[in-house]
């Protein structure tokens, strides 16, 4: 079974800027692959020299079988590509952007309205309304659809869900897992840690470097220590409480509690003593399952500071 | 007792017949910080720029550090301090020009401004890169800068329109940690985001609709109102019709 | 007030930290000037006059010399009979042509009166009115010195002058063609430079490149619409002279029209060209405008004619697309011309739309860097 992409050596560089250092990974056909990490990570850049539409200064590119500088007249007709920034034809109706797109690829509508039809129920009522007037969330089915219109081989999708709301974010993510059964490959990137683990495998991304590429569930095991959530009601006092205790050896706001690790041998109980001789006597302490965000945290911080 | 700092009382806007902000009614103290969030297209934007001074409500009462909305809109904007989405700097200035710039507009004295300046700058540990570009500088720092900036004039209240979208994750929490660190300093703090995680952070927070607010209360409340295990769920349960 | 200087101060540090804009503040006047001072000269220098001597005697030799040695004109050819007038003039390079009448130099010698007439090309108005003049005040001159001095009654030589296509000397004969070739110009490299400039801009340009189509599909594709409303720009602007100004079509319409059409596509490809160079739209429509409007307008012999110029101008001009277009439209419409005449002019534009196609595809970026 030929890889979907193998990546090996990929090295590009913008003037004095190293956007990609070294990007080695590969991905198999029919996987969900995810590429989690903030902007300026360099997700944008290893997306377009995937699509053929960038070349690495360094390293070797191949995607679907075929080398992505030499036989990018191929390749652009296997992609479905949806860019980060909308880039769908503002002034054009809904349905004339996909006819168009349909045509361009040389088919029709028709013939692979299957594939869309989930997604394109949610806006087909609005189909002769031009694609600038539509919200946010439309805009993104929207661009799916005409992604996919040609049933690609490959789906490669540029932070689809940044900046649109959790509800459209989450019903994006159901569409995705729906396209499974038709055997396209999917590459999305996104700086949400939460929605790694709709992925089949991830590939965490900052300044340039792969932290780590694995399941979802290995790179949460991958977890170096223990780590513990502390709540309390008076969030800024425990943070800066637990931040000057001597046995903290990180501690992070995660929503409604601190997520916190220990030196060696230190013991949740120690932990709560000292909140408690600081004035938080309310603080509850518990021993939890680090999540993708904070194995992302570590990595960081280990040697991979922004 | 803490003094109300935003009062918004039976606030509409119309555009047309459009009815973007359908009778809202909140209030927020001072120190607090208040996560406004909503669905894209719920009418939050408008929301926000009616009490930034920016636009003038329909009808309703709203009044913002003790100013009246509908007339005192240039008093409203010497005392609030905003951010909008990812940053409002120059780019092809220097940090020293930008906080110059905007130290000018909101009023200060050349002197104030020379004094904020140091302290602002030391407290980035910035001190050597004064007249580094805006553009040179990474996304996290550029943040940071905006929002010391926006607070530059030490205002009652500060408007942050998602302000941390992009950010890598560590940047992000010591955004927040600022923004604790300005809320236990008194000033209040307005802020919409689409990181629902964030939303924890807020001593309260709203959530918009179609216009009108379905929710609003304390995160612990909310949740146990809806029976939900984050402010995530609540969201998905209550933020789209 | 402090405010308020804060904020000029903010605008002068963006307008000087950026060049481009810095360049066209200060470089376009400079050039401007340069080129206005030496292009713009009402003077005349090397006008074409052929002549159409019957007579033959030492007369008419000695006034035609004395005309040739003024320096305002250069022979272009010597007429054997009047049927080859007309075609002196549409050949171009011949602006006037004196006639000298049967037995010049004798009836001047037994009647003291003689004529010649000056038939000037009337589709370039300022040129025919001061060759005319200056030939006439040569002829005078003439006149004088060969009745000597303290001669009672001069010897008169009364020229006679005729306006050649356009009798009346209407302005707009000459202005009216040149507008066109103005307008079309710069309309269609305007509308076509902004539209690949623009997909760049709004991104929808990376989507259509991973894509089957082809950089030559694009292109055509993007130049299609424009031609086919272009077209219909060409009539109304034609009817529009016509009724308004009076402005005939003495040659072929057909000719007219296939040869607006050759021009316009001409200008899409040229537009084309400059988006494939141009990062922003912004830039796309400077370029198009003020990097072809005052070339077109100055250098094009639209109003100043380029026998007027220094040689270099020349040589500029020949590099620009209206120059041969105003020698084809003028030579249709006013002096009613065949293809025969104008086939090198066609011939070029053909060529240079071919180069810019050629020039567009090679230049169009199938990658995004």
């Amino acid at each position: 079974m030929i890889k979907a992409i193998e990546s090996s050596g990929v090295t590009k560089s913008f003037g004095a800027t190293l956007a990609l250092d070294d990007i080695t990974f590969s991905v198999n056909e029919s996987e969900i692959f995810g590429f989690i990490g903030p902007d300026g990570a360099g997700k944008t850049t290893l997306f377009r020299i995937i699509t053929t539409l960038l070349v690495p200064d360094k390293g070797n590119m191949k995607v679907l079988g075929m080398d992505s500088i030499t036989d990018y007249k191929e390749l652009r007709k296997n992609i479905g590509y949806m860019p980060g920034r909308f880039s769908l034809y503002q002034d054009l109706s809904v349905e004339e952007n996909l006819n168009f797109y349909a045509t361009v690829f040389g088919t029709t509508v028709e013939e692979n309205y299957e594939l869309i039809s989930d997604i394109y129920s949610h806006i087909e009522p609005f189909k002769k309304r031009l694609a600038g007037k539509l919200s946010g969330g439309m805009k993104q089915k929207l661009a799916l659809s005409c992604a996919l219109i040609h049933k690609p081989r490959l789906l490669i999708l540029d932070e689809p869900t940044t900046g649109v709301d959790a509800v459209s974010r989450s019903e994006f993510w159901d569409m995705l897992g729906k396209l499974r059964k038709y055997n396209i490959t999917i590459i999305v990137s996104t700086p949400y840690m939460d929605e790694a683990i709709r992925c089949n495998r991830v590939a965490l991304i900052q300044d340039g470097k792969l932290l780590s590429v694995d399941t979802p569930q290995n790179i949460k095991a991958g977890f170096s220590r223990k780590l513990f959530t502390v709540k309390s009601t008076e969030k800024y006092k425990l943070l800066k409480t637990l931040r000057k205790n001597q046995e903290v050896l990180t501690a992070y706001p995660f929503g409604d509690s601190m997520h916190v690790t220990l030196k060696n041998d230190s013991s949740e109980k120690s932990v709560l003593d000292y909140l408690m001789r600081e004035g938080i006597t309310d603080a509850v302490i518990r021993e939890a399952d680090a999540g993708i965000e904070d194995r992302f945290l570590e990595l960081m911080e280990n040697g991979f500071k922004a | 007792m803490s003094e109300k700092v935003i009062y918004v009382k039976n606030l509409v806007k119309k555009f047309g017949s459009f009815v973007a902000n359908d009778n809202l009614s909140f209030e927020v103290y001072s120190g607090e910080i208040f996560g406004f969030l909503g669905a894209n297209g719920a009418g939050k934007t408008t929301a926000i720029r009616i009490l930034s001074g920016l636009s003038k409500p329909t009808s309703g009462e709203v009044s913002i550090a003790g100013f009246d909305a509908y007339r005192q809109t240039e008093q409203i904007k010497k005392n609030i301090g905003y951010m909008c989405q990812k940053f409002s700097l120059y780019e092809d200035l220097t940090v020293k020009e930008n906080i110059i710039l905007y130290g000018g507009i909101y009023g200060m004295s050349k002197l104030l401004i020379k004094e904020r300046m140091a302290g602002l700058l030391a407290k980035l540990h910035f001190q050597k890169d004064e007249n580094r570009m805006i553009s040179d500088l990474p996304l996290g720092l550029r943040q940071k800068l905006a929002f010391s900036v926006a607070l530059l004039h030490e205002p009652k209240i500060v408007f942050l329109d998602e302000p941390t979208g992009g950010v890598d994750p560590i940047t992000r929490r010591q955004f927040w940690e600022t923004i604790y660190e300005t809320s236990s300093r008194g000033i209040t703090v307005f802020v919409t985001t689409h990181y629902m995680d964030e939303a924890e952070y807020c001593d309260r927070i709203s959530i918009m609709s179609e216009g009108k607010i379905v929710a609003l209360d304390t995160p612990e409340n909310l949740k146990k109102q809806y029976n939900a295990a984050s402010v995530e769920d609540v969201f998905i349960k209550i933020a789209r019709p | 007030m402090k405010r308020f200087l804060g904020f000029v101060k903010k605008e002068f540090l963006h307008i000087f930290r950026d060049y481009r804009t810095l360049f066209i503040l200060f470089g376009i006047p400079a050039a401007q000037i340069l080129i206005f001072g030496y292009a713009v000269s009402t003077d005349i220098k090397n006008a074409g006059v052929a002549v159409l001597d019957v007579s033959h005697d030492e007369i008419t030799q000695k006034l035609t010399d004395k005309i040739f040695s003024s320096g305002f004109f250069k022979r272009t050819e010597t007429l054997l009979n009047y049927n080859d007038i007309d075609k002196a003039f549409k050949k171009g390079k011949t602006k006037a042509v004196i006639v000298y009448e049967d037995d010049f130099g004798k009836k001047l010698i037994s009647e003291g009166k003689a004529s010649l007439s000056i038939i000037s090309d009337g589709s370039e108005p300022n040129t025919a009115t001061l060759i005319t003049n200056y030939t006439t005040s040569i002829v005078n001159d003439f006149s004088m010195e060969i009745s000597g001095p303290g001669v009672k009654n001069l010897v008169k030589i009364s020229p006679e002058v005729k306006m050649l296509y356009n009798p009346a000397l209407k302005s707009h004969f000459m202005f009216v063609p040149g507008v066109i070739t103005l307008i079309l110009i710069l309309i269609c490299a305007l509308m076509t430079s902004v539209t690949i400039t623009r997909e760049k801009e709004f991104g929808t340009m990376e989507v259509l490149l991973v894509s089957p189509l082809r950089p030559i599909q694009i292109i055509l594709g993007k130049v299609m619409p424009y031609f086919f409303l272009s077209f219909v720009n060409v009539l109304m602007i034609l009817m529009l002279s016509w009724l308004v100004f009076g402005l005939p079509v003495k040659g072929s319409i057909v000719l007219l029209l296939a040869e607006c059409m050759l021009y316009i596509l001409m200008s899409l490809t040229l537009g084309i060209l400059i988006s494939t160079v141009s990062k922003t739209m912004q830039q796309a429509i400077f370029i198009s405008l003020i990097g072809l409007m005052l070339p077109t307008v100055l250098l094009s012999g639209f109003i100043y004619p380029i026998e007027n110029m220094p040689k270099i101008y020349d040589y500029v001009s020949s590099v620009l697309p209206p120059r041969y277009f105003i020698v084809i439209i003028k030579n249709i419409m006013i002096k009613g011309t065949g293809f025969m005449y104008i086939w090198k002019e066609t011939l070029i534009l053909t060529v240079m739309t071919l180069v810019f196609i050629g020039l567009s595809v090679r230049n169009f970026k199938i990658r995004l860097e």
